[in-house]
């Protein structure tokens, strides 16, 4: 079976992954390994984590068919997975409630985070008020000012808000101070991190509780339409939302399975995230995998209209599953995203996240040119409203 | 023997603590960077720890930071710091260590960083982002050129840790004496004493003690738990200002005070 037992011992997918992290913090790496083995078998925990999903996120959530989207473009059926519906309006919660709950039986009392577009912050916040956690969420400062709302949402669940001011002010940064305070106070911390990356066992937590995604996924288009999916598209930064959709799909080969990266200002413009289409593989905040880097070994200065996409990085198991060939890794530009959002908004009434934009404009071009008896499956990973300032002032255009 | 821990040992035998100082390779640029290895050198220095700026360092606090960012926008390299060791290495006899983060060693590739360490004349290398269990590779190269690979401990470590740590140690034990980044600090709450007892059950190699040494008053409350202090931050915080002399003449203070 594809990916069956992976990550392998020491937390590897293949080649890729590993524990690349100062010695101080190997100890609690290794614990929460432990901690997190033993919740997964835990009865008491996976009901806990049930009831918090349904009663307090409010899963399943929605598989929508897009029908005046598909109609428009006239090609295959879209449907829409509604991760922007879960509280606090995207799939950042499944994963910081499952983390929470485990911080709770470590006996950890403090929750820091990092954050690009807010959403992971907010999440995070949102669980540590639930739960009654003190929490500190470090923001690249450049991410403050474009996604001022979630900041303020953060201070209002009781969070603070620490805006990093070193290197390019974003998501990387917030990582990089999230981990030196992570250093600095491991004995009563809990490390919540928010993607697919970072040092082991993180990859394979993050992937665990965002696969409910995925197997709802499966479940539901079942239930609609009696069949899978042709295609299933999610946008890729660090990789959370996509390894979650895609994870229950690997064994069904007939099923394409398809990464959408930040183009930026475009692949040759120098300015995009696109880690693996443009990367080479290399160690950063503690995993083996594809980084944007120049030759010596430094990590690049990246850019994408989607704080939540701005990383040089991505999950290690994306690196592995590029690798095989079984997920194809494709991107998006800002400017096709910024079309992407305009067009599902007065088709559909919905206003997506620019990163889950970033999907939808390889579901349309994908849809456009198949069938109408196809299905394509878009992770709307998160709502739109958080990206409504930036989206009007975009290179000065006023809608 | 290594080079380093014979020199360490021989300073414990001959009743004084060795001290290990470190600057960033290429900052604020790599001429000045060679002539502030001289300087250290001179002022009494048993060890140069140079550092290969990163543009992430993790392990690091502000003033070294800093000095990363001052190195890199200065264009420093991997390869043109090892050609500054390799010039300074004509005038000094010093052990040089190299510190650096894993991923510019390994894009450099790890054996040819390995072969062009040991012939500018390097003999150590720290690498803080790699911890034991991913360190197999290059412990294999850092062998077959003669080069210690140096391990860390910190206080979280565990006897279980500190065994196979040690097992494979070579040069001596970088012992971190806060759970934290590096830079200057005002107390120092780990019991150094436990610390120090608990790492020399598992090794006969030195024990160095780093983070946090202000001045030559701290170095001494921490020379009788160790064999040789590990002073950044505090010189690189001089680097930053260019006041070279008062760097030089703090190294001369603390080597004093280890004496």
């Amino acid at each position: 079976m594809l990916n069956s037992g992976m990550p392998a011992k020491g937390g590897y997918f293949d080649k890729y992954g590993g524990r690349f992290m100062p010695e101080t913090l190997m100890p609690a790496l290794q614990e929460l390994e432990t901690a997190y083995l033993e919740a997964q078998k835990d009865k008491g925990f996976t009901r806990d984590l049930a009831w918090y999903l349904k009663n307090y996120v409010g899963r399943p959530s929605l598989l929508y068919p897009a029908q005046r989207l598909s109609k428009y473009l006239g090609g295959a059926q879209i449907y829409l997975k509604r991760e922007d519906l879960n509280h606090t309006g995207s799939h950042k919660i499944n994963n910081t409630m499952g983390q929470a709950l485990l911080a709770q039986r470590m006996g950890k009392t403090r929750l820091i985070a990092e954050t690009g577009a807010g959403q992971h912050g907010v999440a995070t916040a949102t669980v540590a008020a639930l739960l009654g956690f003190e929490c500190v969420i470090y923001m690249g400062e450049e991410d403050t000012v474009r996604q001022h709302l979630n900041v303020s949402r953060m201070k209002l669940l009781g969070a603070e808000v620490i805006p990093v001011k070193s290197g390019s002010r974003t998501l990387k940064d917030a990582m990089n101070e999230a981990i030196r305070d992570w250093v600095s106070n491991v004995d009563n911390t809990y490390y919540l991190l928010g993607s697919v990356g970072g040092p082991h066992p993180y990859p394979m937590i993050v992937r665990d509780l965002q696969t409910v995604i995925g197997r709802e996924t499966r479940q539901q288009i079942l239930e609609l339409t009696g069949r899978l999916p042709d295609a299933v598209v999610a946008c890729v930064g660090g990789g959370s939302n996509a390894i979650g959709i895609f994870h229950p799909f690997l064994q069904d080969i007939e099923v394409q399975l398809v990464g959408v990266e930040a183009g930026g200002e475009g692949l040759d413009s120098g300015r995009h995230s696109a880690t693996i289409n443009k990367g080479r593989p290399g160690v950063l905040h503690g995993s083996f995998s594809y980084i944007l880097q120049d030759i010596e070994g430094q990590i690049s200065e990246v850019h994408s209209i989607a704080p939540g996409l701005d990383y040089p990085g991505v999950g290690p198991e994306h690196a592995y599953l590029k690798d095989i060939g079984r997920v194809r890794y494709t991107s998006a530009t800002d400017s096709e995203a910024l079309e992407a959002f305009r067009l599902l908004s007065f088709t559909e009434g919905i206003l997506p996240a620019i990163e889950s934009a970033h999907a939808l404009v390889e579901a349309v071009r994908m849809a456009s040119s198949m069938p109408a008896d196809k299905m394509v499956v878009v992770n709307l990973s998160g709502r739109g409203d958080k990206d409504v300032e930036s989206i009007v002032q975009y290179k000065g255009e006023h809608i | 023997m290594s080079i380093i821990t014979e020199r360490l040992k021989n300073l414990v035998s001959s009743g004084e603590k060795g001290l290990i100082t470190y600057m960033t390779g290429g900052d604020p640029d790599i001429k000045s960077s060679l002539k502030i290895m001289l300087s250290m050198a001179k002022a009494g220095a048993d060890i140069i720890e140079v550092g290969l700026p990163f543009s992430d360092p993790v392990a690091d606090g502000p003033v070294i930071q800093a000095a990363s960012n001052r190195a890199l926008a200065n264009g420093a390299a991997a390869g043109s710091i090892l050609q500054m060791i390799a010039d300074a290495r004509q005038e000094i006899s010093v052990p040089i260590v190299i510190m650096s983060y894993y991923n510019p060693i390994l894009q450099f590739g790890l054996q040819e960083f390995c072969a062009q360490a040991q012939a500018s004349g390097v003999n150590g290398m720290i690498i803080p982002d790699l911890p034991y269990e991913e360190s197999e590779m290059l412990r294999i190269y850092a062998d077959e050129y003669q080069l210690d690979l140096i391990p860390m401990v910190a206080p979280t470590t565990t006897p279980e840790r500190l065994e196979v740590i040690c097992s494979s140690a070579r040069g001596f034990i970088y012992c971190v004496s806060v759970a934290g980044v590096t830079g200057v600090r005002e107390h120092i709450e780990t019991d150094l004493n436990l610390l120090s007892s608990t790492v020399r059950r598992y090794t006969d190699l030195p024990l160095a003690i780093g983070f946090g040494v202000s001045g030559p008053a701290r170095a001494r409350d921490m020379a009788p738990f160790c064999d040789a202090v590990i002073v950044g931050s505090a010189l690189v915080e001089l680097i930053a200002e260019q006041k070279y002399k008062e760097m030089e003449k703090l190294t001369e203070d603390i080597k004093a005070a280890l004496r």
